[in-house]
């Protein structure tokens, strides 16, 4: 493409528009219009928000208390955006599923926060972090909203440490820092193993003064279940209320997406058990593009499933890599041993052989496959579990590997370890029943997060107008993997600093009509979730949703896990789609919907999984290249590495909804490069 | 292993509820007390029965959503949360009571659910630190004293469950009161509004039908985060300077 086009003017472009050549999703999808972000801005790259700022519309104070707002989601990125458009002087409506704000996912959140302090003066910069979170995305993430994203998050630093979160500090009083999977610079600030909690805390506590302030008003133990559209302008939800099981509407001039991911879709996840895609669901069901749903990122530090009862999987955060060797025995007859009596010349510390550069920590990915390759290779550890091949047999693998404190423990002493990482090491054996101090610990790569999401503008604005996306609920900033410790970042930047800025653009249009609950879209809203649960609570089959759930799950993991492959793709196509029918005719929820009903809640979750988890395959199957968190057998290099396709797929996938017994329509937003060349990834 | 479990059923708030019995059998030593629930819902819901509703979410031990008392304790026999407390901590015929949180500021919602949002009003009313977005210092122009922020953070860790509440016999929450104060206390940031705060919060901690504190211990011995019995102290001695100082 030659310089000067209308991507970004006076600027040349580093890449060619992509052509895509392959259509193993040929008769899955129809191909609609190209999408071009409207909102992207020009200029030179560390200009373009700066530029925005200025050329968005204000709203003056005295107008701000006549705006309603409805925020859905209390977590890093909801709970910061009440807080923040709550001091702006807007009237917010916070809605969450949990009991209180304070609950959300977020919390969970281990490891750290990144920002571009260079406080260690390693040659930091608000444009290494761009670049580092754009080539460990895999270069498919768009450029202006990730270099906007490293440009504010020294401001998030800034604005936790005034809300008193306790990061970690040195002797003298000043914030610590360590380094992260994908980097080779320490950036990330932590508190402890709970960098997540005390952020969300932090948020969490800032909403509340809100609250109290009379700026925002919490409902929480609501669900949201419809998105309600008038005159082509998001202005409501459906919500029911999970105690009465009350369907209520909640009207307002803007609605804010900050639901978080749907890893659910897999079963079994690091995900909190009411993480769900049914608010982005419903929103893609009336016109919001879906986009990149295939990315899912599996996290390398888990620990490994026991059994068939399991229900959730825990993390165990990747700042351990830090300090943990991994390690597999080098022969497979090892296995079984106490792996404390295999002398050090029969370990195979794999990462640091395959990638000497960055070792034990190389970005999530490929310690994830590397780790997969070693116990496919039967030099796996932990229990053995079997498992069904594609073909129908069944074949037996221990799925995990070592990640060894011993050597840290030796050099820095147990004090140390035990001050930097306590709580995980007494969660790990508190599930584990072994102590880390003493024997390795045992790993494996579960599902964790997804970069794919809500399809948004430059301002976080979905294909629907008035409805805004933020956090991971979107799709924006990590491209096809995500690197650790910028998923906080990310879910703060959206929620402080970004959307308070871009919506008020959209504001400024506003007061907007007044509607009421007699309007026509209203009604049909309303009408279209009641009869949605009565459907549900009349079916009454022999399936718990439960194990319907877990049958979605496995198929999601065999077909669109670790390692996709056409054959595989279609098969899951068609094993999810009876699933649906079987779903629909033979599901069983007991109770009453006018009470608390947790079955009811879960039913209404895994109906818009199943639809989710098609559309996923299909995503998957359309990219035929490897990137980041998805990779593609077909697509790898003779050492097995992923294998990019810049050519053919440098662009966004945006789905739109092809209606209840259509086919999905894919529009291409190429991603076109100006301030960074796209090189292949090597860690070597 | 099998077992006889004794659980709380109670349709709603306004029903009168009572422990019902159940045997489960085919449960697992590595199974999570709540994964032993899980089994038993399913068994509950092919015999037609309504499944026992619980609180749970991130089954990682960090969200504070998971309560239950177990056998008389709150989150049961280990210092941690329901979520991570296993199976190998019972035995085969085992008889195991569960029973919502006890505390009359946390309402029954139904069966094992309680009410806490008395905790959200609680730090509504000052358990924050007055930062607009938008406006804060450069991080590192304001040390914090690292034997200090060791201090702040280990009382931050509170995750907000309620147990301290309910295995205190005066339904106190000082333990969380006081987590909270000396939190934000022992900060440089959190020193302005230091004596307004414990004020605000205690009044709101006494109108929402907590206890008084008598010193007697159960909420630290209960509480999963280990927050140190001192901060009720530190609570204490913050509200005598408020009196002199604020």
């Amino acid at each position: 493409m030659a310089a000067g086009t209308h991507y970004l003017p006076g600027l040349t472009p580093t890449n060619e528009a992509p052509v895509q050549k392959s259509d193993d999703a040929a008769g899955y999808y129809v191909l609609g219009e190209k999408l071009v972000d409207p909102k992207t801005p020009t200029g030179p790259i560390a200009d373009r928000w700066t530029t925005r700022k200025f050329e968005n519309r204000l709203v003056n104070p005295a107008n701000r208390r006549k705006l309603d707002v409805i925020i859905v989601g209390t977590g890093l990125a909801g709970g910061a955006a009440a807080a923040t458009l709550g001091e702006a002087g807007y009237n917010v409506k916070s809605f969450c599923y949990q009991d209180s704000p304070r609950r959300a996912h977020s919390i969970a959140a281990q490891g750290g926060i990144n920002a571009s302090k260079n406080y260690k003066s390693d040659g930091d910069s608000d444009y290494r972090l761009f670049y580092d979170t754009v080539k460990g995305g895999d270069y498919r993430s768009r450029e202006s909203n990730v270099y906007r994203l490293a440009e504010v998050s020294t401001n998030i630093i800034d604005q936790c440490v005034a809300q008193g979160v306790p990061f970690a500090r040195e002797y003298g009083g000043l914030l610590d820092n360590r380094s992260f999977g994908g980097v080779q610079v320490s950036r990330t600030f932590y508190a402890r193993g709970q960098t997540g909690q005390q952020l969300l805390l932090g948020a969490y506590q800032a909403m509340e003064r809100q609250v109290a302030a009379g700026t925002v008003e919490q409902f929480t133990r609501h669900e949201m279940l419809d998105v309600i559209i008038v005159d082509d302008r998001a202005r409501g939800i459906v919500a029911r209320n999970m105690v009465t099981g009350e369907i209520e509407t909640h009207l307002a001039d803007a609605v804010v997406l900050a639901t978080g991911g749907y890893g659910n879709v897999f079963y079994l996840s690091t995900n909190a058990m009411g993480s769900n895609v049914m608010a982005a669901w419903r929103a893609h069901r009336k016109g919001a593009y879906m986009a990149n749903p295939c990315y899912t990122q599996i996290h390398p530090t888990c620990i490994p499933v026991t059994g068939a009862h399991q229900s959730k999987l825990t993390l165990m955060s990747e700042s351990l890599r830090n300090d943990g060797r991994i390690w597999v025995p080098k022969n497979a007859e090892d296995c079984t041993k106490d792996p404390r009596n295999i002398p050090e010349a029969d370990r195979d510390y794999f990462l640091e052989r395959i990638y000497p550069a960055f070792g034990n920590l190389v970005p999530r990915d490929i310690a994830s496959r590397a780790a997969k390759y070693m116990c496919d290779e039967g030099r796996g550890v932990g229990p053995e579990v079997e498992e069904t091949q594609p073909d129908g047999s069944v074949k037996k693998f221990r799925r995990g590997v070592y990640l060894d404190l011993g050597a840290a423990i030796e050099r820095l002493g147990k004090d140390k370890i035990e001050e930097k990482y306590d709580n995980l090491l007494d969660m790990y054996e508190r599930i584990t029943g072994e102590n880390p101090y003493e024997v390795p610990m045992r790993i494996y790569p579960a599902v964790h997060y997804v970069m794919g999401g809500l399809w948004v503008d430059y301002e976080l604005q979905t294909s629907v107008t008035g409805l805004f996306c933020t956090g991971e609920a979107n799709f924006s900033d990590h491209g096809a993997n995500r690197l650790g410790a910028s998923a906080l970042m990310q879910g703060l930047a959206d929620g402080y600093f970004v959307l308070p800025n871009t919506i008020t653009d959209y504001l400024a249009d506003g007061p907007f009509d007044k509607i009421d609950e007699s309007h026509p879209a209203v009604v049909e809203a309303l009408d279209g979730v009641t009869s949605r649960v009565e459907k549900l609570m009349s079916i009454n089959g022999e399936r718990s949703v439960e194990s319907i759930h877990k049958e979605l799950g496995q198929i999601m993991w065999e077909y669109c896990g670790m390692d996709r492959r056409e054959e595989g793709l279609k098969t899951a196509i068609g094993l999810i789609r009876e699933l649906k029918k079987e779903f629909w005719t033979n599901v069983k929820v007991l109770g009453s919907a006018e009470s608390l009903n947790q079955d009811l809640e879960k039913a209404n979750r895994v109906a818009d999984f199943i639809e989710l988890g098609e559309l996923m395959c299909i995503d998957a199957l359309n990219r035929r290249e490897s990137c980041g968190g998805h990779f593609r057998g077909e697509s790898q290099t003779d050492e097995g590495e992923a294998m990019r396709h810049d050519d053919e797929f440098a662009y966004v996938a945006a789905w739109e909804f092809g209606g209840e017994d259509g086919a999905p329509i894919l529009h291409k937003e190429d991603l076109i490069y100006t301030a960074i060349e796209m090189k292949q990834r090597s860690y070597k | 292993m099998k077992l006889t479990l004794k659980i709380w059923r109670q349709a709603n708030a306004s029903d009168k509820g009572a422990i019902k019995t159940y045997e489960l059998d085919g449960v697992s030593q590595d199974m999570s007390f709540l994964e032993m629930l899980d089994l038993l819902n399913e068994q509950l819901l092919h015999n037609d029965e309504e499944p026992v509703a619980f609180d749970s979410d991130c089954r990682e031990g960090i969200c504070g959503t998971c309560s239950l008392m177990i056998n008389g304790e709150a989150h049961g026999p280990e210092v941690t949360t329901t979520c991570q407390l296993h199976m190998r901590s019972f035995k085969d015929g085992d008889t195991i009571t569960i029973e919502p949180w006890r505390a009359s500021s946390f309402p029954i919602v139904r069966d094992l659910i309680v009410d806490r949002s008395a905790f959200d009003r609680i730090i509504q009313n000052g358990g924050y630190i007055s930062a607009n977005t938008g406006s804060a210092p450069e991080a590192n122009s304001v040390p914090a004293p690292r034997d200090k922020a060791m201090r702040a953070f280990n009382t931050a860790t509170c995750i907000g469950c309620g147990a301290c509440v309910a295995a205190c016999p005066n339904g106190s929450a000082s333990l969380f009161l006081g987590a909270k104060i000396t939190h934000l206390g022992e900060l440089p940031q959190g020193q302005p509004e230091r004596y307004s705060r414990v004020q605000t919060m205690l009044a709101q901690h006494d109108a929402e039908g907590f206890g008084g504190c008598t010193n007697i211990g159960e909420c630290a011995s209960a509480c999963p985060k280990e927050i140190p019995l001192d901060v009720i102290s530190q609570l204490n001695k913050d509200l005598r300077n408020s009196m002199i100082l604020g």
